[in-house]
């Protein structure tokens, strides 16, 4: 039972099966060949050593505010900081967090923050897309976000043979850009619905509640009784494609596909940790769709545009993200599946470090693009490090500026895709998984000091 | 007009003499077939008909009426007929009632709504990334091209307007064609000026052509002003594109290698557009894009592929619609009335001969999933529900009144979980292809399982007034049939709906489950 969301023929795009040129390497008088652009194919060439089997992205909707966060910067007074200013200690000496996250405080052995996150732009939609994709906006492409890449590297091409599609996202689709770019339609992800904080947890189309498999059976017969056209049309490919789809949606409402998102199976003391909450119980369904092998999901969490009281919205927010999140961390590595699974967290960019005291804002923070944090656990990237910093205020980057392009390109090494594997587009430009030199993206190379050798 | 009225009585006995009619004249064995001769109705008949001929194919029979009831409604209105409708026309013995429907319909507001979606997705009309009009830009060029469909405005002119048009973004709508595009380098307009007016793809011509092409749009020069997103799309013959372009000769080429030369204070696009709508290319591709959305499939297929090694399926009709096209002075209407009234447009679904080619020369109607729109207004049509809306823009929110319906949204970036699962283009490119009808296990399990549709038929108007009184359950399902598939219901059908009802589950829980049944029909979710 392969690709289950996703139809087959229509607008699949066909992989090159050349055969991979290696990048030369003039050892003897070592001369490297500049811009040698090597050609990899999708399952033709060997993929450097996989540590990471899967992703789960925490997508911070709306830009989290930087420095009430993962970057406090409690020395810039009351007109920045306002009344968070008493960062807490974690467990690894000398490295600080928001005074409003005691659970990620004792876990940041297992995280590696990025304190220089930039890319100067302030938009939500065309930030999204850049930390997403690594692209720039502009020219007539849309390039696919990491997300589906790793359906494309990981899904149904590759063997993936599960019900549920290898693109996840809990619970609603993001809806800034179209997450599948020139890939198309197949390698979108499926948004589930519903909300795993309530009873059952009503997966769009997978559970309904009060539906015995009785009159699930008894309709279905129904159905097939009064296909009237279907039956005087049994050849037609149309017919065939609707037959074929719906069988598979019945082993999914009837077979055992769906108790991953049966959180009743999970011990009561373990969701209360999580916490009782959509983005809490998000989490532990990610933990659990990890377990089943699907490669990719997003826990798209809203909330964080905080243009006016931003100070009460951290309130808000800040304790149910610290208990899901640091749950999670800890909840991955006592089931050992940490080091094969990488948490990203992050938004498209951070907030204005200077707050807004007037009205209508009343201590509200705006988009801010120049600098912004995010963090990186498991899968082969270190924890308890610190990747470069801010300046006093949290304003510009310091050191080590790290670009969206740097950090997703580290996420598909740690997986195993190759950057010059190319993709599919179906203009006929060459295009690969990571920007290429001609394409001008700026760059500071990969996360290596939080890369496991 | 939401709710589909059951059956009266009267109805029922309309019914039983619309069948012994029927069966007195022989009718086919299934209720989407007509007994009526093939008889060419005009010249696209007498083409399509020669063609098959020629291949040795056998052409399907003509639809029934209820089945061309239900056609012609959904590909001219995007709306699905009501009961009531459905009965009325079944029961009309007026020889002239399909051509007479052909007007009605064409008439419509829903006509001009649903052939602005279609424009809106070759012309990319979407407020966000990656094409950013920007909401009330968005919506004043989607209000352009909707008003300009229901004038029946002359697709020459509407092209000329889109081609030649300087101003603002927000007070003269069609400017926005040159900004609804990511690439606006002159080379990326004029990719975009191929694809929508000639349905050719530039990247594919030989690169002098794009080149050459590109110099018509080389002084197009973009401004911001005061107002907030308020952008000029304005004549710039001083624009560095420009003088890098056309050089001190200021010559440019045409298309079809005609070569003119430019006038220092003349908007060279006014030059294009004076070539492209005496051009045959221009004709051919916009009554190709037309016969392909009527019927199902275009002559060049892909229909935005135009090139000479993808030539079309049937050269002599392609021509003829174009010139009957071009010569009725780019009249639309005439051109979607003409082939709505061939018979080949309303051939039955049911193919004599099923290989490519026979698909390929319209030998049947071809079955397609409703587009995603037309999907979800039509269940809502039959529940009486609605959808609601909102953009994801921060500021200025778009106010979307909770009775629009889906196919009259005028804004791409305006979108919900069921329209993206269904395939609504995300009108980055304009392609096509974009749009994508086929159906994937996720669609059906929206359909069969999901609590959304099932929270639709369960308040539903449909089965409370279908429930109400003491209702036969033989009378339910002729309403229900006429409500969702513009058609009674045949006799070994009613038996089932019947035998159905009295299996145990309570009338209420039997209408449920039938209206789902029919709901989730190949008939319902396939256009035929």
């Amino acid at each position: 039972m392969s690709e289950f969301f996703f139809d087959r023929e229509q607008r699949r795009p066909r992989l090159s099966r050349r055969e991979a040129i290696r990048r030369s390497l003039f050892a003897a008088s070592g001369l490297v060949l500049a811009n040698h652009i090597s050609f990899r194919a999708f399952g033709a060439a060997p993929a450097p050593a996989a540590r990471a089997k899967a992703v789960i992205q925490i997508w911070m909707w709306g830009g989290p505010s930087h420095t009430d966060v993962f970057d406090p910067k409690p020395e810039a007074g009351y007109d920045y900081c306002g009344p968070l200013k008493s960062p807490i200690e974690t467990n690894v000496p000398g490295i600080r967090i928001g005074e409003l996250m005691p659970v990620l405080a004792k876990q940041a052995d297992k995280y590696s923050i990025i304190r220089s996150l930039t890319h100067n732009n302030f938009g939500h939609e065309t930030a999204s897309y850049i930390v997403q994709t690594g692209r720039q906006p502009g020219g007539r492409t849309v390039f696919p976000c990491v997300g589906a890449i790793v359906a494309l590297a990981k899904g149904y091409d590759a063997g993936y043979k599960g019900l549920i599609p290898p693109y996840v996202v809990l619970t609603e689709p993001q809806g800034r850009f179209d997450e599948a770019g020139f890939l198309g339609p197949r390698y979108k992800p499926f948004a589930t619905g519903g909300n795993p904080a309530q009873t059952p947890f009503a997966v769009e189309g997978v559970v309904l509640p009060g539906f015995s498999d009785q009159r699930q059976k008894n309709r279905r017969e129904l159905l097939h009784q009064l296909d009237t056209l279907a039956q005087a049309l049994p050849e037609d490919p149309q017919v065939a494609a609707n037959t074929k789809a719906e069988n598979m949606a019945y082993d999914m409402i009837l077979g055992d596909g769906a108790k991953v998102f049966d959180l009743s199976q999970e011990k009561a003391e373990l969701r209360d940790r999580y916490g009782r909450t959509k983005f809490g119980q998000s989490c532990l369904v990610a933990r659990r769709l990890v377990e089943r092998g699907i490669p990719y999901i997003t826990i798209n969490y809203g909330g964080w545009d905080t243009h006016k009281e931003n100070f009460q919205a951290m309130r808000r927010l800040l304790p149910e993200m610290d208990k899901g999140m640091g749950t999670l961390l800890q909840d991955l590595s006592e089931r050992g599946l940490l080091d094969s699974t990488i948490v990203w967290w992050g938004g498209e960019f951070g907030r204005t470090p200077k707050v807004q005291w007037e009205a209508p804002w009343n201590g509200g923070r705006n988009h801010w693009g120049k600098v912004f944090s995010a963090v990186l656990a498991g899968g082969g990237f270190k924890g308890g490090q610190v990747v470069g910093s801010s300046d006093a205020k949290g304003e510009e980057v310091k050191d080590r500026p790290v670009y969206p392009v740097d950090l997703i390109g580290s996420v598909y090494a740690q997986l195993g895709i190759a950057a010059d594997t190319k993709l599919p587009n179906p203009e006929g430009q060459p295009t690969f998984v990571m920007p290429q030199p001609a394409d001008g993206i700026k760059s500071a190379g990969l996360l290596k000091e939080i890369m496991t050798a | 007009m939401k709710l589909c009225a059951g059956a009266s009585f009267a109805g029922s006995l309309g019914w039983l003499a619309v069948l012994i009619f029927s069966l007195g004249k022989g009718l086919a064995a299934t209720p989407y077939e007509s007994p009526a001769a093939r008889a060419p109705e005009n010249k696209i008949d007498e083409l399509v008909f020669a063609r098959l001929h020629e291949l040795n194919l056998e052409p399907a029979e003509l639809c029934s009426d209820p089945v061309f009831l239900r056609r012609v409604c959904l590909d001219v209105t995007g709306t699905l007929p009501s009961a009531a409708e459905a009965k009325q026309f079944i029961l009309d013995r007026n020889p002239a009632k399909r051509p007479e429907l052909i007007d009605r319909l064409l008439a419509r507001d829903e006509f001009a709504d649903y052939m602005a979606l279609k424009w809106g997705d070759v012309l990319r009309i979407k407020a966000e990334f990656p094409i950013n009009l920007w909401p009330n830009a968005a919506q004043s060029y989607h209000r352009w091209v909707r008003d300009s469909l229901r004038d029946n405005k002359p697709c020459d002119q509407f092209a000329r307007e889109l081609l030649t048009t300087s101003g603002s973004n927000f007070e003269k709508p069609p400017v926005n064609f040159y900004r609804a595009m990511q690439n606006r380098t002159p080379a990326g307009i004029a990719q975009t000026v191929a694809l929508t007016l000639l349905g050719e793809r530039a990247e594919n011509w030989p690169s002098n052509d794009l080149a050459n092409l590109a110099v018509f749009f080389a002084s197009v020069g973009y401004k911001s002003t005061g107002e907030w997103k308020e952008e000029i799309v304005y004549f710039d013959p001083a624009s560095t594109n420009a003088g890098a372009l056309n050089g001190a000769a200021r010559r440019a080429v045409l298309p079809d290698g005609e070569k003119v030369t430019l006038q220092p204070d003349a908007d060279p696009r006014g030059v294009f557009a004076d070539w492209l709508v005496k051009n045959p290319r221009f004709a051919r591709n916009l009554a190709n894009r037309t016969w392909a959305w009527l019927v199902g499939r275009g002559i060049v297929q892909e229909p935005d592929d135009f090139r000479a090694d993808n030539p079309p399926s049937n050269p002599k009709l392609l021509d003829y619609l174009a010139r009957d096209f071009a010569g009725s002075g780019y009249d639309f209407k005439a051109l979607c009335r003409l082939i709505l009234n061939s018979k080949t447009y309303q051939l039955a679904c049911l193919p004599k001969s099923t290989n490519a080619l026979a698909a390929a020369n319209f030998a049947a109607y071809p079955l397609r999933r409703l587009d995603a729109e037309v999907l979800i207004d039509a269940l809502d049509q039959i529940t009486g529900a609605n959808e609601k809306y909102s953009s994801a823009i921060p500021e200025p929110y778009t106010f979307v009144p909770d009775n629009l319906r889906s196919i009259a949204l005028p804004d791409g970036s305006i979108t919900s979980s069921f329209l993206e699962m269904f395939g609504r283009p995300p009108r980055d490119t304009g392609l096509a292809a974009e749009r994508n009808n086929r159906i994937t296990a996720g669609q059906k399990l929206t359909l069969l399982n999901s609590t959304a549709m099932q929270k639709k038929i369960e308040a539903s108007r449909l089965i409370e007034f279908q429930t109400s009184s003491n209702r036969a359950p033989a009378e339910i399902a002729t309403g229900m049939y006429l409500g969702i598939l513009t058609r009674f219901p045949t006799a070994a059908e009613t038996k089932v709906a019947q035998d159905y009802f009295q299996s145990g589950i309570g009338k209420r829980q039997a209408a449920v489950d039938l209206a789902w049944a029919l709901m989730n029909s190949t008939e319902f979710l396939y256009r035929h």
